[in-house]
């Protein structure tokens, strides 16, 4: 499971650097850089953040962007919360490392049980937060010499890592519909909506495919 | 503060507490049947979206590049049982050929 793990931290790491210098280049410090990818810690937020920023946009639509992306977050925290089953102090710590790729592992590992599941959540969060957060300050270092991700094809890796992981989830007829319907609406609302709602408009299609048991 | 601390530190606070949030639901809650069944599908709705919004818009337009070229292959390599990391590097590679013709 190791392998899943570093499969998807290794070139998020490397987009890591991506950020690193995009952010650098939109006129934040190498410091303003890090704490992001510290604290912040989700890289669609990020790039919303340094891009409408760069862009010349308000701290506001910054914010809020930057936010609504982050709101899926929130929804992978129900998903493992029964899986987790943390309290107290951990509840704090461990929440943070709640983004696309941990979840995507620990979902990718459902046929092997619960312990999988959480095993794989914190092998991928934590490789991700040492790799993202490595890259991100080599990223704004060296913000000049970062090549264009798509020569690497790191542009198309990142989605074909999270395709992997979904995959072995996509075995029931349901999960399939959901998919499909939610990939067709995402794309719709891309050109409407404004950055963040196209995605996490697709939790009503999880809500009309999983309000009766099929 | 300036405005790139502001939007720093407000963004990263906000996207920190809803990470938290999402464990902040009552037991009972998550375990009524219903939210079970959606909660197991939230995460593949959201991660499909995902993929297709990464591989196939740019700046909120639909735009179909390299990019396509390279899930595609990624698609064909899981459906003929490849491994993770060497399906991967078929996106990868297969987005990269196309970008550079």
């Amino acid at each position: 499971m190791l392998r899943y793990s570093l499969s998807v931290a290794i070139p998020v790491g490397g987009y890591g650097a991506v950020f690193g210098a995009a952010a650098v280049s939109s006129g934040f410090s190498v410091l303003q850089a890090c704490v992001l990818s510290l604290f912040l810690f989700s890289g669609a937020s990020q790039f919303a953040v340094v891009g409408v920023m760069g862009a010349g946009g308000s701290v506001i639509s910054a914010i809020a962007t930057g936010a609504l992306l982050g709101v899926r977050n929130a929804f992978y925290g129900l998903r493992m919360a029964p899986i987790l089953q943390i309290s107290g102090v951990r509840k704090f710590l461990d929440s943070h490392i709640t983004i696309d790729e941990s979840t995507g592992v620990a979902i990718s590992q459902e046929n092997l049980g619960k312990d999988a599941m959480r095993f794989g959540f914190y092998a991928t969060g934590i490789g991700v937060f040492v790799f993202w957060n490595f890259f991100t300050l080599l990223g704004a270092l060296g913000a000049n010499s970062i090549g264009n991700p798509a020569t690497f094809g790191l542009d198309a890796a990142v989605p074909a890592a999270f395709l992997g992981l979904i995959w072995p989830r996509l075995n029931t007829r349901q999960a399939r519909i959901s998919a499909i319907f939610a990939v067709l609406l995402a794309l719709l609302l891309v050109p409407i909506l404004p950055p963040g709602f196209p995605i996490i408009a697709t939790v009503l299609v999880a809500m009309i495919f999983g309000w009766n048991k099929k | 503060m300036n405005s790139l601390w502001a939007a720093t530190l407000i963004t990263s606070a906000i996207c920190y507490l809803l990470k938290v949030l999402g464990y902040s639901m009552p037991e009972r809650v998550l375990n009524h049947p219903r939210i079970q069944r959606i909660n197991t599908l939230i995460p593949v709705v959201l991660l499909s979206a995902l993929v297709s919004v990464q591989t196939l818009s740019a700046k909120e337009e639909i735009v179909v590049d390299h990019r396509l070229a390279g899930v595609a292959a990624a698609a064909l390599a899981l459906r003929f049982k490849a491994s993770f990391p060497l399906m991967m590097l078929t996106a990868a590679i297969v987005s990269a050929l196309v970008y550079r013709i």
